[in-house]
């Protein structure tokens, strides 16, 4: 069965942060990666959900987004 | 306590005896600095290097940068008791912060704690083996023991039992289920061992739906989220500016005057200036309190979608309300007996229970509901169903006609004008008129009292719309106090009704509008807020809906506004409060009036007063 999600490239990443600031520092950070069309990171929820532009690689992608989270925030974790 | 709380722990712990310690210590000026370098090292390494990073990356102004110049700074001019102290009690609210979300975090997912760890199926010799419910596949008979979650939807093929639906329904009393029943995962067996045929996988089901929308619904932020985000990207560059030039401007303009420049009075105010400026208190309590209220909300069984619905929830001013199934309870019962000369109540009913017999029509299984006895099938021969009329039978060797009014008519009967409301089934017995019995959609329990305290909470017109006839609905309306009804319509013009509404109604009103998910889809989604009633296993009703209300009970939709409205309150105390405190500071420390100890309030102490207050979201009375 297919699901909405493969249709338009939608994934959740469960991740660790530790303050509310960070959370929304990551999340900016992940929207300007190239291939991302949306992210929202929930602090409460410590998950990020990431929307990805048609034919993009989510692997490639999601490399980016880790490296650019860890730039403005550098003890946090993504789980791929 | 996680790990790295535990360390930050030990470190806030050796930090604040070291500054006892040194305290007391003989020393004065540059040795005694060097000292107290030791504790702000064990604090505040991690702080200085997220800054130096920070600033490597571009990214300058956060509160690890505000938290490292003011403590700097301090240190620089010899206030070193106080350097160090900022930083200890910066840790320390951060520390509080993380053990609060913490907390927060287990508490609502011990509410929502539905998860369904394994599914167990027979293997060939009886035993049972625990599989992952995701490897189950569609049609496969699973075994629930009692005390065991049901893990995925499906049917009872063996057993009866009792099921505690409260994790889904918010309902504390607990279902009979037995063989042909439909089962939601989620729910806990309470009695007896039950074997059931899986309809669903696992992802499909009823518990991992509501899982992903609970999860999800902090992905979609409120208003006040959004306002909160954007102020901290404004507020923290313009904070550091305006401290720079709190640190500069006064002596240069002192120097010009020909006076002492007063360089580190300045520059201590600004360090002060910047303590008291992080925005902590604010970026965490806010999105706390959403959670919350959200938290709060699926506990009662009211399922709500996004941190932006519930803010508008607060806001609904008119609700449109679908009546079937959603007001009434969409089954038919008799509500009236009204028998004609020489034949008693349940003679009455007995005729008409057997004449209706055979017929699968809602209106026959009420009546066979009413009569409450075993139909003896034998009694009945001769059916003869007469299409838009009803039936004939012969019932215990007598002839009975059962229908409406044309069928009375076409037997030449005289029959009693219906007075009530509903749908009429008259009966004749061997070519006499024997009465009718009076078929109506009941109002739910509690639907009254639903409206009211709509009402109570500030809503301006409660509204229905139905397809049934004006008959029905200015009766429903009349029993409910409704302010508006609109009657015979067709699904599209129900759309076209709440369109209409939605134009006339204020920029800042919201409409909401309760559904019970059976054809109403579009009406769900067009509305401000849509909310679907005992939507359980209807999917569509689930995908359309912004607040998805477990079970069918009106009355939850005005505790759904109070929660919004409770964490609301919340939401806005903490922002008028934190900011209160902080501009009065800010004014304070630039005057040089507030010390760095009346920053390090505003600071952690708005922080740890505003995460208290959040918490509150996630405490609901239910009365």
């Amino acid at each position: 069965m297919k699901k909405e999600e493969d249709i338009i490239m939608k994934k959740t990443y469960k991740i660790e942060v530790d303050c509310a600031a960070c959370a929304l520092k990551m999340e900016d950070a992940a929207k300007k990666v190239e291939g991302v069309t949306d992210a929202t990171v929930s602090f409460m929820t410590q998950k990020m959900k990431v929307e990805f532009a048609d034919g993009s690689d989510e692997k490639a992608v999601m490399e980016n987004v880790v490296k650019a989270c860890k730039r403005v925030e550098d003890d946090c974790e993504i789980y791929l | 306590m996680t790990k790295k709380q535990k360390k930050v722990l030990i470190r806030i712990i050796v930090a604040a005896i070291l500054l006892v310690i040194l305290h007391f210590v003989p020393l004065e000026g540059l040795w005694l600095g060097l000292l107290y370098l030791i504790p702000y090292a064990v604090i505040g390494y991690d702080i200085l290097r997220k800054a130096v990073l920070g600033i490597m990356h571009g990214e300058v102004f956060d509160e690890n940068f505000l938290m490292a110049v003011a403590t700097v700074g301090a240190m620089g001019l010899g206030e070193y008791s106080e350097g160090v102290a900022v930083m200890l009690f910066y840790q320390i609210g951060e520390l509080f912060q993380s053990v609060a979300v913490g907390k927060s975090r287990q508490n609502i997912s011990a509410l929502m704690d539905i998860r369904p760890d394994y599914a167990n199926i027979e293997a060939e010799d009886g035993s049972l083996e625990q599989v992952d419910p995701d490897d189950v596949e569609i049609g496969t008979i699973i075994v629930v023991c009692p005390g065991e979650k049901v893990p995925i939807d499906g049917v009872v093929v063996e057993g009866t039992s009792t099921l505690n639906t409260s994790a889904l329904t918010g309902e504390s009393v607990p279902r009979e289920i037995t063989v042909d029943q439909d089962v939601i995962s989620g729910c806990v067996n309470l009695t007896g061992l039950l074997k059931i045929r899986t309809t669903k996988e696992f992802g499909e089901s009823t518990v991992s739906k509501i899982l992903d929308l609970v999860e999800n619904s902090s992905m979609k932020k409120s208003k006040s989220e959004n306002f909160i985000t954007k102020f901290a990207r404004y507020y923290t560059p313009a904070v550091c500016y305006s401290a720079l030039t709190l640190a500069i401007l006064p002596p240069v303009i002192n120097l010009i005057m020909d006076n002492p420049a007063a360089w580190s009075t300045w520059i201590i105010r600004a360090m002060t200036f910047l303590v008291i400026s992080c925005p902590c208190a604010l970026v965490i309590s806010i999105p706390l309190s959403f959670f919350g209220g959200i938290g709060a909300a699926s506990a009662c069984g009211i399922l709500v979608k996004g941190s932006n619905y519930l803010e508008a929830m607060s806001e609904t001013k008119y609700v449109v309300f679908d009546k079937t199934g959603t007001l009434t309870k969409g089954v038919f019962d008799v509500t009236g007996i009204y028998p004609g000369q020489g034949f008693t109540e349940e003679e009455l009913l007995e005729y008409a229970a057997y004449a209706e017999s055979y017929s699968s029509h809602p209106i026959s299984k009420s009546l066979k509901n009413a009569y409450g006895k075993e139909l003896d099938a034998s009694n009945v021969s001769d059916v003869e169903e007469i299409s838009g009329h009803g039936v004939t039978a012969k019932v215990n060797g007598r002839q009975v006609a059962a229908g409406n009014a044309k069928l009375m008519k076409s037997l030449n009967l005289a029959y009693t004008e219906n007075t009530g409301v509903g749908t009429v089934v008259h009966v004749a017995v061997d070519g006499n008129y024997a009465g009718y019995i009076l078929i109506s959609d009941v109002i739910k329990d509690g639907a009254k009292e639903a409206i009211s305290s709509l009402k109570n909470s500030g809503v301006k017109k409660c509204i229905m719309l139905t397809g049934d006839s004006k008959t029905v609905a200015e009766h429903v309306a009349g029993e409910l106090k409704l302010d508006e009804v609109h009657s015979e319509l067709l699904p599209a013009d129900k759309v076209s009704c709440v369109e209409k509404l939605l134009q006339e109604k204020g920029a800042k009103e919201k409409l909401a509008f309760v559904g019970d998910g059976i054809n109403d889809a579009p009406v769900l989604s067009r509305a401000d807020i849509g909310i679907a009633m005992g939507a359980l296993g209807s999917d569509a009703a689930i995908e359309a809906a912004d607040v998805v209300l477990m079970d069918d009970n009106p009355a939850k939709i005005a505790l759904a506004m109070r929660i919004s409205r409770k964490c609301l309150r919340i939401v806005y105390e903490n922002i008028v409060f934190a900011l209160a405190v902080k501009a009065i500071c800010l004014i304070l420390g630039a005057l040089g009036i507030a010390n760095m100890w009346v920053a390090i309030f505003a600071d952690v102490g708005v922080m740890v007063l505003a995460v208290l207050n959040a918490i509150r979201c996630l405490r609901i009375k239910n009365n």
